[in-house]
């Protein structure tokens, strides 16, 4: 099944020549790149690099050629520069040492930037092995690559597997072929199919019938390589009556260059499962000007396929300089639930235009969507949500609830909300506020002794509460401490 | 404990406060009367640093410190409590999260170790219990579906947990039915009514007075204080009104 890695020469002199380039303020990890630019032999290098059987390779060179035919889509509410697909690098690996049982074997400059990035007092309790912590498992993706994979074997016990998604195509072939690019078609839009090509390593997740997981699941990105396009894809599939919750995080440190990152996630619910995912997204948003920045065209989507199953997506999105995200959900089974909580904070010149599809194709589903934007400074936030149901699904209810907070007077907020009912038994509520961020509030605050921006801090986590609340504990405290981190210089 | 020199503030650039002086020590408690729109509740924006209630002249020291030169959030710190005559509403936060965030960041101004969530609650409760107010209460959003009475009340708790050095009180009584008049007042005695604190009665009324007898009153008419006196001064105006009195 395995083929061999393709010994490209010119792959690795362009990659040696890359290697000096300025560190700032990466960590002093050794890259392993891809030649720069994008080709066939790009999409044949990250395939080899990852051992890859040759069905994964076709379906990534079919993938790369559909790309070539389609065009970026210009629908949202973004300003995007053009990006040249050309100038960047698709591969990037920390230069593989051995194979690692823990993090704590992790190299130490990778933890040391975990630190840094505030990786929740739990977590560490959890590495530091404190009896008593609470339990998460993580899979560290750093710069693309799985480095190591922790409680792998109380995970096994549960029948969980919890793996790179570059082992699973080797491991678990049969359950990949079977539902990757079921959710999100290859051809499912430009950035999409981009993934496919030349994603390079992610998260498969599997939860069997009947099982909950006995943690909550982790993986932290981070991005650490300049000019390194971060193509992550995650699949889950909880089987009939199983329950996990997924939690994602990522941060990126200080840089002048945009990034451009296409992330795929795809999750599967079968009869009466459940998955709970939430993702705090912390990319570099770029400076107080607009320069650099992350760019974040990530598609998410969960198939609830089952009776009853249910998906329910938090995201708490204060980074990247453009954001393009729709955490969506294809309700299927009969009487399946689908949610999405979200609050998406912009500042400065940051640009966000996210949102969720509720697709009701099932009878009875129901959906709910609670949506906070925050926008300061020179931002724009827009929320775009489209509610629909077919034909055939009778009895269908969703709730919809809208609100945004400006802070100052340069920034906007908008609010798009498109519903199609072909079915007149649909039971459609939809809520919009808009509000400033009151002067009242902000000396009421400051009189009892809050600093300016521990007040801003205060009113903005009140104003988002309802979303932050449906976050894990150690996850909303870190999303608190984020919001306030993110409108730091916003007022006044 | 507050000595306030000739102090003048503009609003809009509006003049309100025309050079008012006011002397309030330890131990004290002063009220301050006076016809709507006299500047009363300027003169507590003012004091408190409300950002837009610009001083144009005047001084103001507070325990040795010039008040003026410090920001909001240093004043409360320093001991300086406003009792707000329109207690705000901040939805999704509740009055614990409120109070514990904003005395632990005037312990941190101060030097002082955060208290911790136990510590916090044990005050917390006691105050509350004090002011007949249900713990539910405070675990509801700051002021959110309070009513009137209710806001009064909770400014109340509020002033009891940060235990300032001088309060100063804009309008408490107002809204209240007379059983909560009563539960204010003795509040404020409670908590303010101590050697080493004092306590500036912004009111209308004498009612309020009849169950925190105030050491002084003074009238502030036009953006001064036009008179001063004792205790008989408020009955004086209640019964004369305002006009005749600072003419
Ligand atoms: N934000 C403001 N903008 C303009 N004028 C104001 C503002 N606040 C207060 N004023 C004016 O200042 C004067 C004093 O108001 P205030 O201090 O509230 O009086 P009091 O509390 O004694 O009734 C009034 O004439 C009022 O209209
Ligand atoms: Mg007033």
């Amino acid at each position: 099944m395995t083929d061999t890695p393709i010994k490209d020469a010119a792959a690795h002199a362009a990659a040696a020549k890359v290697a000096d380039y300025e560190h700032g303020w990466s960590a002093d990890i050794e890259q392993e790149f891809a030649p720069k630019g994008l080709n066939e032999d790009t999409v044949r290098f990250i395939s080899a690099k990852k051992n890859e059987p040759e069905w994964m390779l076709d379906w990534r060179l079919k993938a790369f050629r559909l790309w070539q035919t389609l065009e970026a889509p210009d629908w949202a509410k973004l300003n995007v520069p053009p990006i040249d697909y050309q100038d960047a690098y698709y591969y990037a690996a920390p230069k593989a040492k051995k194979k690692l049982e823990s993090l704590d074997e992790v190299d130490p400059e990778i933890l040391k930037v975990y630190e840094k990035l505030g990786i929740p007092i739990e977590e560490q309790k959890v590495l530091a092995g404190v009896e008593g912590a609470r339990k998460v498992a993580v899979d560290a993706v750093f710069d693309s690559v799985s480095v190591a994979t922790t409680f792998r074997d109380e995970l096994k016990k549960a029948g969980v597997i919890f793996l790179s998604i570059s082992e699973a195509i080797r491991e678990y072939p049969d359950l990949v072929k079977k539902w990757l690019g079921k959710v999100v078609p290859v051809r499912d839009n430009y950035f999409a199919a981009l993934n496919c090509a030349v994603f390079s390593d992610g998260t498969f997740v599997y939860i069997p019938e009947g099982v909950r997981c006995p943690m909550e699941l982790s993986t932290y990105f981070r991005i650490n390589a300049e000019n390194t396009g971060q193509f992550e894809r995650t699949l889950i599939v909880a089987d009939k009556g199983s329950y996990v919750s997924y939690l994602e995080g990522c941060t990126a440190p200080m840089r002048d260059e945009n990034q451009l990152h296409a992330a795929v996630v795809e999750l599967v619910a079968l009869d009466d499962a459940e998955i709970k995912y939430s993702t705090v997204q912390n990319w570099y948003p770029g400076d107080a000007e607009g320069r650099g920045g992350i760019y974040n065209f990530v598609t998410k989507r969960a198939l609830c396929q089952g009776a009853r199953s249910k998906v329910s997506w938090t995201q708490v999105e204060t980074g990247s300089a453009i954001t393009w995200k729709y955490p969506s959900c294809v309700l299927n089974g009969d009487d399946s639930v689908g949610e999405f909580y979200s609050v998406a904070v912009t500042n400065n010149f940051q640009q966000a235009d996210t949102g969720t599809k509720m697709i009701h194709n099932g009878k009875r589903t129901r959906s709910t969507i609670v949506s906070k934007g925050i926008s300061a400074g020179h931002s724009n936030g827009t929320y775009r949500g489209l509610v629909r149901v077919a034909p055939q699904a009778e009895g269908v209810r969703n709730f919809t609830q809208c609100d945004s907070l400006l802070l100052g007077n340069q920034c906007g907020a908008h609010t798009v909300p498109y519903i199609e009912v072909k079915n007149p038994s649909a039971q459609i509520e939809h809520e919009a506020t808009t509000s400033k961020i009151s002067d009242d509030q902000l000396f009421y605050a400051m009189q009892r002794g809050l600093g300016q921006e521990e007040a801003v801090a205060l009113i903005v986590n009140g104003f988002a509460k309802e979303v932050l609340q449906q976050l894990p504990m150690e996850f909303a405290v870190e999303a608190q401490k984020l919001l306030g981190i993110s409108l730091e210089g916003s007022v006044g | 404990m507050l000595s306030i020199t000739n102090l003048q503030a503009t609003v809009a650039d509006k003049p309100i406060l025309k050079g008012l002086s006011l002397s309030i020590n330890a131990g004290e408690v002063h009220a301050i009367m006076g016809p709507n729109g006299a500047g009363k509740s300027t003169l507590g924006y003012t004091l408190a640093g409300r950002p837009g209630y610009e001083v144009t002249g005047g001084s103001v020291v507070f325990d040795g410190q010039d008040l003026l030169a410090l920001d909001p959030h240093e004043r409360a710190a320093a001991g300086l409590f406003l009792g707000f005559q329109y207690p705000v509403e901040i939805p999704g936060v509740s009055n614990l999260q409120f109070l514990r965030e904003s005395l632990n960041a005037q312990r941190k101004i101060r030097g002082e170790d955060p208290l911790s969530g136990a510590d916090f609650l044990k005050i917390a409760r006691a105050q509350a219990d004090a002011m007949g107010m249900e713990m539910d209460m405070l675990k509801r959003p700051v002021n959110v579906g309070f009513s009137g009475g209710e806001k009064k009340r909770n400014e109340m708790v509020q002033m009891g947990i940060l235990n300032p050095k001088l309060a100063l009180l804009d309008e408490t009584d107002s809204g209240l039915d007379i059983d909560a008049l009563r539960v204010v007042g003795e509040g404020i005695n409670r908590i303010m009514r101590k050697a080493d604190k004092a306590v500036l009665l912004i009111t209308h009324y004498q009612r309020l007075l009849d169950y925190v007898q105030p050491d002084f009153v003074h009238v502030l008419a036009e953006g001064k204080i036009v008179r001063s006196g004792g205790p008989d001064l408020a009955l004086e105006l209640e019964r004369e009104g305002y006009r005749e009195l600072a003419a």
